[in-house]
């Protein structure tokens, strides 16, 4: 920010205290309406287009580069060929780790729903003393590296493997705590924007039990929240690469790895491919609703912050039922 | 586990109107996520931690601690605070260069808003892809080492500077400029144009404003947000895994080869020495940044 | 102190055809003004009228198109804001946020290189003028918008600006807090004496504190003059209708008068062509009176409503094809209950006639 050209010189403001004098003789041969302000405005434009320029370059070309390996034929000068693409259904290795990577996504997700997301309503309704060491918890894994967690994971590991199971998707149980930090703070963003007490006394005096409240009134009213959460999970499973290596199971990154070793340009379409499949999740997960943002630009978003209609509607549907 | 870890479920079953006795049920609701955590959270941890201060068979020791001072494992400590000191410094002066670039931009234009998304990607991408992204651009046979190389210039296709401390640094910037960005730009949008108008209106000039104003206003939050890359390069694993196959050239290689090798083997309370290094030095950091944070955001509202 | 007010009498400011437009949007149409030395003139009007660009010219902090801004005689058109050493409160949030409420006042004498000691001294004694001096070492977070407001308005005043500018400063406040500090801000103005703008849509915070208030509207000057003046005998139809309230009765314009439901009222357009028009009446101008005989008139109708304003009481009448309003002592008010008859009468003051083609020049 330092480089900003300063858009005055900036000399002579000692004489200002003797006031308009010294303003306005200076005034005679200042320059033209318009002049200054433009002036600014154009270092600006200069400024953000340089900015851009190489920020673009460098964040675009080492992904061009990608697609352009993936296509490469023996040499520079041979044609273009997708044969690195299709070779990626042709290699059972890979093709079982994307599907057990998709699978450890899944469980996650659910998990992570299902253990989080109750727990985060309880304590927000009926023990709020608790929400800040929930919210320390959460968060703790932010200060605990992959690389470092991993470690006391082994042990752990080697005790599940022979007393539980061997299978990879055990990994869901570490995966879990990896995406806390992130699942968490999108989930409270969520809970954040609807009146929950109030919604969840309404259903209840309505005759709602407590799973009702939220399968039918929490839930709907929060859905692009769990939506975010979801694919915040899917996006960083689909990513992980420390804790299956280290733990000695092959998940997608650590087959992309594994075959780069073989065939580069193979496992460089697989991770362009996947790449490209954690941008689109990414990408509709800043459209579908953006809880980090904050509460002002939200309104930009009708219907991701706001209690949905269906929420009402199951209050009404619960009026009419008979109880 | 997951199946018994739902207490709306578990309780909705039950009559909805119960009385007195509420503190201890209302309590069990929470049982299963707080064991989960334990289990798999702070077990870990307390593993790492009494592993750290024993032999392998279960003696206390501090011989973990002393063995770090061997010139493999300093040398790993040392690349590993100059990759992310420089990947942090550089990536925030670079990440808040795009982020003012962004924020005076129109607020609810299409630029703002991709490059905001693509920063949220981009600044969870690292990895295997990012090593083979660098890899196909820089690397032997990458997209540019190809064309210099055709252009008569061989320094990149011969050079491994790609899988050094310099190659490094220049990967993670690719997660470290867009992080900043996601950190940065909240606090470059709570500077108010009130406050330029008003150093001018005062006599001050554009650097005025910087020097007296804006500058001490955002120094706190950049210092934190650097503090956060910090962190961040410093526990990153998977990038260097990826780019670097052989040596422990920073911590994390450090920790993993010990956890694949025959010498980890034989004492395993290192690498849970070096994993709770790890830990104190990313938690230190974090703190400060943290508290860098609450005070810019009792300025920068 | 003293010496400060004693050297620093206000200056002219002028404000000569100004204009300004926005992406082909015109802000300011051609405003000319001229605020006599130490007046302080509040520019009212709605949101988008140009007044707050008019002040933004007069600022620096934007350039006009065309037109010249003068202080005291010399042009300052070209000059950028902080050569130009004029004093600005904002609508709110404007004190820097990592400085003390005295840190704040003493940062514009820094940058006029005045000394520490001086400097010190200063900020002390404008602190002191805005009555903060307890408040001293408070940052900006740990004083209400009204102590805020009154910090920015030492600082403003620290650097003994030729002009000052006040740009809504109180319309992020309560309305208690407002009036107090309303009558404050002018107690001040008058105490340094400097020429001051105030830029408002607040109608009734322009009446109070101003010499003169303009009015403003689609970037243009309606009309200029004293707080009365604006009130009682507004120039224009929009100025009528903008500053107060005003019932607005169908009439017949008939040889520099205008009749409406049987009464003839002198105009304020004693010129004005003959034909059908609207008169703007004040409710103050409506006088009520109880109606006995169950004769149908023009003027009689039933009061539907009343509002308690205090010392006055503002009575709804229907009479019939339309509703007015009127504005009475609450003592006479008390006498007309809702559901009983009242006849009208309007008072014999020139008003203001209003037509759809009636174009604000015409009026001039």
């Amino acid at each position: 920010m330092s480089n900003l050209p300063p858009r005055s010189l900036g000399v002579g403001s000692g004489g200002l205290l003797l006031g308009h004098e010294a303003a306005t003789s200076r005034g005679a041969g200042s320059p033209r309406p318009g002049s200054l302000m433009r002036t600014r405005r154009i270092k600006l434009q200069i400024f953000r287009g340089v900015v851009f320029l190489i920020m673009g370059l460098f964040f675009l070309v080492p992904i061009g580069a990608m697609f352009e390996f993936s296509t490469r034929g023996d040499t520079m000068t041979s044609p273009r060929t997708l044969e690195a693409w299709t070779a990626i259904i042709k290699v059972p290795e890979l093709t079982d780790a994307i599907s057990v990577s998709l699978q450890l996504a899944a469980i996650t997700s659910i998990a992570m729903l299902v253990l989080l997301l109750p727990t985060m309503v309880w304590v927000r309704l009926r023990i709020p003393q608790l929400n800040r060491i929930l919210e320390f918890i959460c968060l703790l894994p932010l200060t605990v590296p992959a690389i470092a967690l991993v470690v006391g994971m082994v042990p752990l590991y080697r005790w599940i493997g022979v007393n539980l199971s061997d299978s990879i998707l055990t990994l869901s149980f570490a995966y879990l705590i990896l995406v806390l930090p992130y699942t968490y703070r999108t989930l409270d963003a969520g809970l954040a924007a609807i009146d929950l007490k109030t919604l969840t006394e309404a259903a209840r005096s309505l005759g709602a039990g407590w799973g009702t409240v939220m399968l039918r009134v929490v839930v709907p009213n929060m859905s692009s929240a769990i939506l975010n959460a979801c694919l915040l999970a899917v996006a960083l499973v689909l990513g992980e690469f420390t804790m299956a290596n280290l733990l000695n199971f092959e998940n997608l990154q650590v087959a992309i790895l594994y075959i780069g070793l073989v065939s580069a340009s193979t496992s460089i379409a697989v991770a362009v491919a996947s790449l490209v499949f954690a941008f689109v999740l990414l990408m509709i997960l800043s459209y579908v609703g953006r809880p980090k943002d904050r509460v002002a630009r939200a309104e930009e978003i009708p219907g991701s912050l706001v209690p949905s209609m269906t929420g009402v509607s199951v209050l009404a549907e619960l009026v009419d039922q008979p109880k | 586990m997951t199946a018994a870890g739902n207490p709306a479920i578990s309780t909705a079953a039950r009559p909805p109107m119960r009385t007195g006795r509420r503190l201890p049920l209302a309590w069990l609701g929470v049982v299963p996520f707080f064991a989960y955590c334990g289990l798999f959270l702070l077990l870990p941890t307390l593993i790492i931690t009494g592993g750290s201060f024993a032999t392998k068979d279960g003696a206390f020791t501090l011989s973990n601690f002393t063995d770090i001072n061997q010139p493999y494992l300093v040398k790993a400590f040392l690349y590993s605070t100059i990759i992310a000191a420089v990947s942090a410094v550089v990536g925030a002066l670079a990440g808040a260069l795009l982020a003012y670039a962004v924020v005076t931009s129109n607020p609810r234009g299409i630029l703002r808003r991709s490059v905001t998304s693509a920063s949220g990607v981009l600044a969870q991408f690292g990895g295997v892809t990012l090593a083979f992204a660098f890899l196909a651009t820089v690397g032997q046979v990458g997209f540019i080492s190809e064309i210099l190389l055709q252009r008569g210039i061989d320094s990149l296709s011969r050079s491994t500077w790609l899988y050094e401390l310099p190659g490094l640094i220049l990967v993670y910037m690719y997660f470290q400029v867009p992080l900043m960005v996601i950190v940065f730009l909240p606090a470059l949008d709570g500077v108010r144009p009130q406050w330029r108008e008003a150093t001018e209106s005062l006599g001050g000039s554009t650097w005025h404003y910087w020097r007296y104003v804006a500058g001490p206003l955002l120094a706190p939050s950049f210092l934190g947000c650097t503090l956060l890359l910090f962190a961040n390069a410093f526990s990153a694993y998977a990038t260097a895994a990826a780019l670097v196959s052989q040596g422990s050239i920073i911590v994390p290689l450090a920790i993993s080869n010990l956890l694949t090798s025959e010498t980890g083997r034989a004492q395993p309370g290192l690498a849970q020495a070096l994993a709770l290094s790890m830990i104190i030095i990313v938690t230190v950091v974090t703190v400060l940044y943290s508290l860098l944070q609450r005070r810019t955001s009792r300025w920068l509202r | 102190m003293s010496e400060m007010r004693d050297t620093r009498a206000g200056i002219e400011v002028r404000l000569e055809d100004l204009r300004r437009s926005y992406a082909g949007v015109t802000a300011l149409d051609g405003l000319s003004l001229t605020l006599a030395p130490g007046e302080l003139v509040a520019l009212l009007g709605p949101s988008g009228c140009g007044k707050t660009t008019a002040m933004r010219l007069v600022a620096g902090l934007e350039e006009a198109n065309s037109g010249r801004v003068m202080f005291a005689g010399k042009e300052v058109t070209g000059l950028p804001a902080n050569k130009r050493d004029v004093g600005m409160v904002f609508q709110a949030y404007s004190l820097f946020p990592h400085m003390t409420a005295h840190q704040n006042v003493a940062f514009g004498l820094s940058l006029h290189k005045v000394g520490p000691d001086e400097r010190k001294r200063r900020a002390g004694e404008m602190l002191e003028l805005v009555g903060l001096s307890a408040y001293a070492n408070r940052y900006a977070h740990q004083l209400s918008g009204g102590q805020q407001q009154r910090v920015a308005l030492a600082r403003a005043l620290a650097i003994q600006p030729t002009v000052l500018l006040l740009d809504e400063p109180l319309s992020a406040l309560d309305a208690k807090v407002r009036s107090r500090l309303r009558d404050e801000i002018r107690r001040v103005q008058l105490e340094v004496g400097t020429t001051t703008l105030f830029v408002t849509h607040d109608q009734e915070e322009a009446l109070a504190i101003a010499d003169r208030v303009g009015v403003m509207n689609k970037g243009r000057l309606e009309q200029l003059g004293s707080p009365t003046v604006i009130y009682s005998r507004p120039a224009t139809p929009f100025v009528a209708e903008f500053v107060g309230l005003t019932n607005r009765l169908d009439g017949v314009v008939r040889d520099g008068e205008v009749e409406v439901r049987g009464m003839r009222l002198p105009l304020v357009q004693p010129n004005a062509a003959n034909g059908p028009a609207t008169a703007l009446v004040r409710p103050e101008a409506v006088a009520l009176a109880a109606d006995s005989e169950n004769v149908p008139g023009p003027l009689i109708g039933t009061v539907i409503a009343v509002s308690f304003l205090g010392a006055t009481s503002r009575v709804t009448v229907d009479l019939g094809d339309t509703t007015i309003l009127a504005q009475l002592p609450t003592s006479e008010a008390s006498a007309h209950p809702a559901g009983t008859r009242v006849r009208l009468a309007i008072r014999k003051d020139p008003v203001l006639i209003a037509r759809e083609e009636t174009a604000p020049a015409e009026v001039n």
